[in-house]
């Protein structure tokens, strides 16, 4: 946001006042990320996960294209095409291995950002189209992981494809057509490898247009922050570049010396070692499971095991797990608290963890077999997923008592430090919440 | 002013309600709408199944080797297929279900061919998400109902395939098929 204080970009060199005047990009650049760009002192290290989420991407897309270039989209020879880049393109071993973990990678640094959001409230106005492209960019992520995981073609490839596309035949009347016409044929082939490579390249780069999207939006009202309290005066910002751009390379330091000690030492560890099988289209593994970031969907999928309510079990569970993306979409109008960060919200707050339990829970269910206890487990904890955004949010949000707000971000960060610069040095113990605008 | 065309357009009253102009813009939007289908159709319907994946040969099963008990597993139209060679005491069990409390309500004999009641032919495809059961190889869990087990969902088929539980909503399918003599049969 270009609040008053944010400084003006003044080109000094004559190629910088010869361009400013014909296609200003560094202008657009300097008040976008440079010093042009005030931003809330007070960020944490849970704002790094942003840009960390962009150079995941960039590094798949990277990654993507550089093995594009050997591997082969045909049922006959995917699989070893794979092995061939693993054994005889140079690197290659490396480049595969950096793709695999960083799918992996790019969906922890993504919940992680999720969940940032949803404790600070930073879906909340006048952040709502903001929140609302980040879920665009998430479902556009799960399926492009989705297809690329089926290009291996291993075991887990294939039933993944058969599975995942199957879902969509527990539409009624329109399901099937709509099945047959994603796999190309009537069960997975090499119609459907094909397609999906030339899917899987495209959609990365649909991606990148969201984020576009989404950062732009972030620039209207810029950056939330821990107190979910809006900038009031030039005291409560500093100017994003040097300071958040070398707070921001500082965390991708320790992510790159996290992310290569996986691709390095443990490449294997997040995977699934069914998909070191050639895909077989007569056996099914007998312990089929998703990759892990899929797990807790996995677990609403396949937690509705009787029919109800004239639908079948299978249309539930369908439903129930695209809902329980879908429904984060209302999350700004189910949350009416006008208090944003969990902060100041003490019961929202333990609610807020009680959810991250949830989801863990749904998360270690949903890697598990299709057996009791799972099975009961993975219902009352899809039970409790909805509870939470349709009954539990919106009831807390009438009824709580939220902490007193501090009157300012500066005077929060500096009341941290015994308040002794702040005048008279007493918090507004008995001030009445204010709300976040 | 000596060729007069202007006058007459100027002199015109404003023209009320609907006019040609109106129909005009209507027809131009109705004419763009159709091109764009046009367009848009071609580039979903190539997803559709093409010509050679459409070109379904049908197969031929010998059922001789398979021994009672037993099952043999073939692909048709790149599906599974499961034959099974039912023993008396599956075609009992299979037959003292009541059939009206099924999910999905199909006696044996529905399954089966009249005289060939004890050939079960079904797609080993689960009616869920299409997983293949277990059940049809040797040492394989058969589920708790001593048929078919998916291993994807949980999903148990009895002795006749028929869908006891789990979240999978119907029978396992039995394919188009017919018995050329007492062991070969045609399926597709």
């Amino acid at each position: 946001m270009s609040f008053p204080w944010a400084k003006q970009y003044q080109p000094t060199t004559e190629i910088g006042k010869f361009m400013d005047s014909r296609l200003p990009l560094p202008r657009f650049v300097y008040g976008a990320l440079g010093a042009g760009y005030p931003t809330p002192k007070n960020l944490n290290y849970f704002y790094n996960f942003g840009v960390l989420a962009g150079v995941a991407l960039v590094i798949q897309i990277i990654t993507g294209v550089v093995l594009g270039m050997h591997y082969a989209a045909d049922t006959s020879v995917a699989f070893d095409s794979v092995e061939h880049i693993m054994r005889d393109v140079n690197g290659g071993w490396m480049l595969r291995y950096m793709h695999a973990v960083g799918a992996s990678f790019f969906f922890a640094v993504v919940y992680i950002h999720i969940f940032r959001g949803l404790y600070y409230g930073s879906y909340k106005p006048p952040r709502e189209v903001l929140w609302m492209l980040g879920l665009v960019i998430f479902l556009l992520m799960m399926a492009t992981a989705f297809m690329g995981y089926v290009l291996v073609w291993g075991q887990m490839s294939f039933w993944g494809a058969a599975v995942i596309t199957g879902l969509f035949s527990a539409l009624p009347l329109v399901g099937e057509a709509i099945q047959t016409w994603l796999l190309g044929g009537f069960s997975p082939d090499n119609a459907t490898l094909n397609r999906f490579f030339s899917l899987h390249y495209l959609l990365p780069f649909v991606i990148f247009g969201v984020i576009i999207l989404h950062v732009w939006s972030l620039h209207i009202p810029g950056s939330n922050n821990p107190t979910g309290l809006d900038v009031k005066s030039e005291q409560d910002t500093v100017p994003f570049h040097p300071y958040y751009t070398s707070k921001d390379f500082f965390g991708l330091g320790v992510y790159l010396i996290i992310f290569s000690a996986f691709v390095f030492f443990m490449p294997n560890s997040l995977g699934e070692p069914d998909n070191y099988i050639p895909a077989n289209p007569l056996s099914t593994p007998a312990h089929i499971v998703p990759e892990w970031y899929f797990w807790p969907f996995y677990a609403i999928l396949r937690a509705f095991t009787t029919d109800f309510l004239f639908i079948p079990a299978k249309l539930w569970g369908v439903i129930a797990m695209f809902a329980s993306i879908l429904l984060l979409f209302f999350l700004p109008w189910l949350d009416t608290s006008p208090v944003r960060s969990n902060k100041y919200r003490p019961l929202n707050r333990i609610l807020f963890w009680v959810f991250v339990a949830v989801c863990v829970g749904l998360g270690v269910a949903g890697g598990k077999p299709a057996e009791e206890p799972w099975v009961i487990i993975s219902q009352l904890l899809t039970a409790y997923y909805f509870a939470h955004f349709l009954i539990i949010l919106p009831l807390v949000s009438r009824l709580e008592k939220p902490l007193p707000l501090p009157n300012s971000i500066s005077e929060a960060v500096l009341s941290k430090f015994g308040g002794s610069t702040l005048g008279d040095g007493s918090r507004p113990g008995g001030a009445v919440a204010q709300p976040a605008e | 002013m000596a060729s007069g065309t202007q006058a007459p357009v100027a002199d015109n009253p404003a023209p009320q309600g609907e006019t040609r102009r109106d129909f005009l813009y209507i027809a131009t939007g109705a004419t763009a709408a159709v091109g764009v289908g046009a367009v848009v159709w071609p580039l979903v319907n190539q997803m559709n199944p093409s010509a050679d994946v459409l070109a379904l040969a049908s197969i031929e099963l010998d059922l001789a080797s398979i021994e009672e008990g037993m099952a043999i597993k073939t692909s048709w139209r790149g599906k599974p297929v499961f034959a099974r060679h039912l023993t008396a005491a599956e075609i009992a069990t299979a037959n003292q279900v009541d059939v009206s409390g099924l999910r999905d309500p199909q006696s044996l004999a529905d399954r089966t061919k009249e005289g060939n009641a004890k050939w079960l032919i079904t797609l080993g495809v689960c009616t869920h998400l299409g997983c293949v059961p277990l059940g049809a190889g040797q040492g394989e869990s058969r589920g708790d109902f001593g048929g078919y087990f998916c291993p994807c969902h949980g999903s148990h088929y009895d002795t006749a395939g028929r869908i006891r539980k789990g979240p999978a909503p119907l029978n396992l399918e039995v394919p188009p098929y017919v018995f050329k003599s007492a062991t070969a049969v045609t399926i597709g």
